[in-house]
C-alpha cells in the first residue's frame, strides 16, 4: 500500500495532484510534478533565455492517468473508456451488458455527466456498483476526476470497469484516464460519416460499436459498410460491431470481445505481479 | 472547450520550470500542436491570455507552428502528406500506414526575460 496516499498502487509512485484539490481524504499530501532538469536552458540574443521543456502538453493529466492505470493493474481490472455523442446509447448498452454477463463477470461503472445521478441509478438498478461524476460545465472527464472516483469502488471485486465519459466526440479524446481500451459508440441515427467528421476520436478507438441497429430500417440512409470504411480510412482497422441493446442483436460479439480482453488483462496482471510491477513515471528532478 | 484545460496545463508547466531559473517574465512559449491532437491552436491562443492573466506569462506570445499530417506506408514505403480525416497512402491508397506527424501536443520551449545575467550564465 502507498504510504502517502493510502492507495493500493504500490509504494514506488509519486503524486502529482495538489492535496487541496483531492476529494479523497485518504489521498492527501501529493507533491506537484517536479520540473525537468535545469540543463535545458540556452541563451538567446536579446530575447533573454530560451528554455527547452519538450513535455506533453497534458503531462500532469498523463501522470495521474498512469497512476490510475497502476491501481487498475494491481487489482487486475480491465478498464474501458466508453465515448460517443450524447444519446448514442452508452448507458443502455451498459445496462444490457451487466444484465447479460453479470453471472460470469463483475462490473463497475464510473459515470460522467454534466449534471444528475440518473445514469448511476440506472446502472445500480441493473446490478452493478456505480460512481457518478458530475462535471458541471466541463466537457470531458480527466484523470484526476477518475482517480477520486476509483477510490469509491472496491476494485478487487471488479473484473471490468467502464468509464462512461461525457457525451462528446471532441474533448474526451484528448484526456488519458488510465483506461486499457477506448470503445467508441456510433448510433445509426447519427450518420455514417461521423468517423470522417471526428477523426481524432475514431482514430483512437480500439473498438467501434454501431448502436441502435434495431432502428436501421427506420433511419434508411445509414450504411454500416460506409461507417466501417470511414474508420479504416483513418488508418484504423479496429473491429466494428453492429449491436442493438434493445433487441440483443450483436451483443454476443461484444460480450466475446469483453471476455477475451478480460482474460488478456488477467494474464498481464499475473505476469506483472511475478516481475514486481511498477508503473511508468514521468521523469522528474 | 477543453482548450481552457490545456492552457491551464501549459501555464502550470511553464511556471514550474521557470521557477527553477531566474527570470521575471515569459515572453514567448513554443508549442507543437498537430491537426490530429484534438486541440485547436486558434482556441489555445484565444484562451491562454485569460488563463495567464496576472502571472509571469500574461504577456507571453504563443508560437504554434503549422504541422502537416504525414504517414509512412507499410506496404509501398512511401511517406506522404494526407488530410487529417483520410490517413491513407497517397501512392498506393492503402490504409496500412503509420502516422509520422500530425498528433503532436507538446510544450517545446519558452523564452524567459533575463533578470540576473550572471546567474543565468551559470546554468
Amino acid at each position: 500500500m502507498c504510504e502517502v496516499c493510502g492507495c493500493a498502487g504500490g509504494t514506488d509512485h509519486f503524486h502529482v495532484i495538489p492535496a487541496e484539490t483531492m476529494t479523497d481524504p485518504g489521498c492527501a499530501g501529493t507533491p506537484p510534478l517536479a520540473p525537468p532538469a535545469r540543463g535545458g536552458a540556452r541563451a538567446v540574443a536579446r530575447e533573454g533565455m530560451s528554455i527547452d521543456v519538450n513535455q506533453a502538453l497534458l503531462v500532469a493529466n498523463d501522470h495521474v492517468a498512469a497512476h490510475n492505470r497502476a491501481h487498475f493493474d494491481a487489482a487486475g481490472v480491465f478498464v474501458v473508456n466508453l465515448m460517443s455523442s450524447p444519446g448514442s446509447g452508452k448507458t443502455r448498452l451498459l445496462e444490457e451488458t451487466i444484465k447479460a454477463l453479470g453471472d460470469v463477470l463483475s462490473f463497475g461503472v464510473i459515470e460522467g455527466d454534466l449534471e444528475t445521478e440518473n445514469d448511476a441509478r440506472r446502472i445500480r438498478a441493473a446490478g452493478a456498483p456505480a460512481v457518478q461524476i458530475t462535471t458541471g460545465n466541463a466537457c470531458h472527464l480527466n484523470a484526476e476526476m477518475v482517480h477520486a472516483a476509483l477510490h469509491e469502488l472496491d476494485l478487487a471485486s471488479i473484473d471490468v470497469l467502464f468509464i462512461e465519459n461525457v457525451g462528446n466526440l471532441v474533448c474526451p479524446a484528448c484526456f488519458d484516464l488510465g483506461q486499457h481500451r477506448n470503445v467508441v459508440l456510433l448510433a445509426v441515427t447519427e450518420g455514417d460519416d461521423k468517423p470522417e467528421k471526428y477523426p481524432v476520436m475514431f482514430r483512437k478507438a480500439d473498438l467501434v460499436l454501431l448502436t441502435k441497429l434495431d432502428l436501421l430500417d427506420a433511419v434508411g440512409d445509414f450504411d454500416p459498410a460506409a461507417a466501417r470504411r470511414h474508420v479504416v480510412d483513418l488508418g484504423n482497422d479496429t473491429p466494428v460491431f453492429e449491436v442493438s441493446a434493445r433487441s440483443g442483436a450483436g451483443l454476443a460479439a461484444w460480450s466475446a470481445w469483453l471476455a477475451s480482453a478480460v482474460g488478456a488483462r488477467r494474464h498481464v496482471a499475473a505476469s506483472s505481479r511475478m516481475h514486481g510491477h511498477a508503473h511508468e513515471h514521468i521523469p522528474h528532478g | 472547450m477543453h482548450e481552457l484545460a490545456v492552457c491551464e496545463s501549459i501555464l502550470q508547466q511553464v511556471l514550474v520550470v521557470a521557477a527553477a531559473h531566474s527570470g521575471s517574465e515569459i515572453s514567448r512559449i513554443k508549442l507543437r500542436i498537430g491537426p490530429l491532437s484534438g486541440v485547436e491552436p486558434a482556441l489555445v491562443k484565444r484562451a491562454f491570455p485569460v488563463v495567464a492573466s496576472g502571472t509571469a506569462c500574461e504577456n507571453a506570445e504563443l508560437c504554434i507552428d503549422d504541422i502537416v499530417v504525414t504517414v509512412f506506408c507499410r506496404a509501398c514505403g512511401l511517406t506522404s502528406e494526407t488530410p487529417p480525416n483520410r490517413l491513407v497512402c497517397a501512392g498506393c491508397g492503402t490504409w496500412r500506414v503509420t502516422l509520422m506527424s500530425g498528433d503532436e501536443m507538446r510544450l517545446e520551449s519558452f523564452d524567459l526575460l533575463e533578470s540576473n545575467k550572471m546567474e543565468l550564465e551559470d546554468v
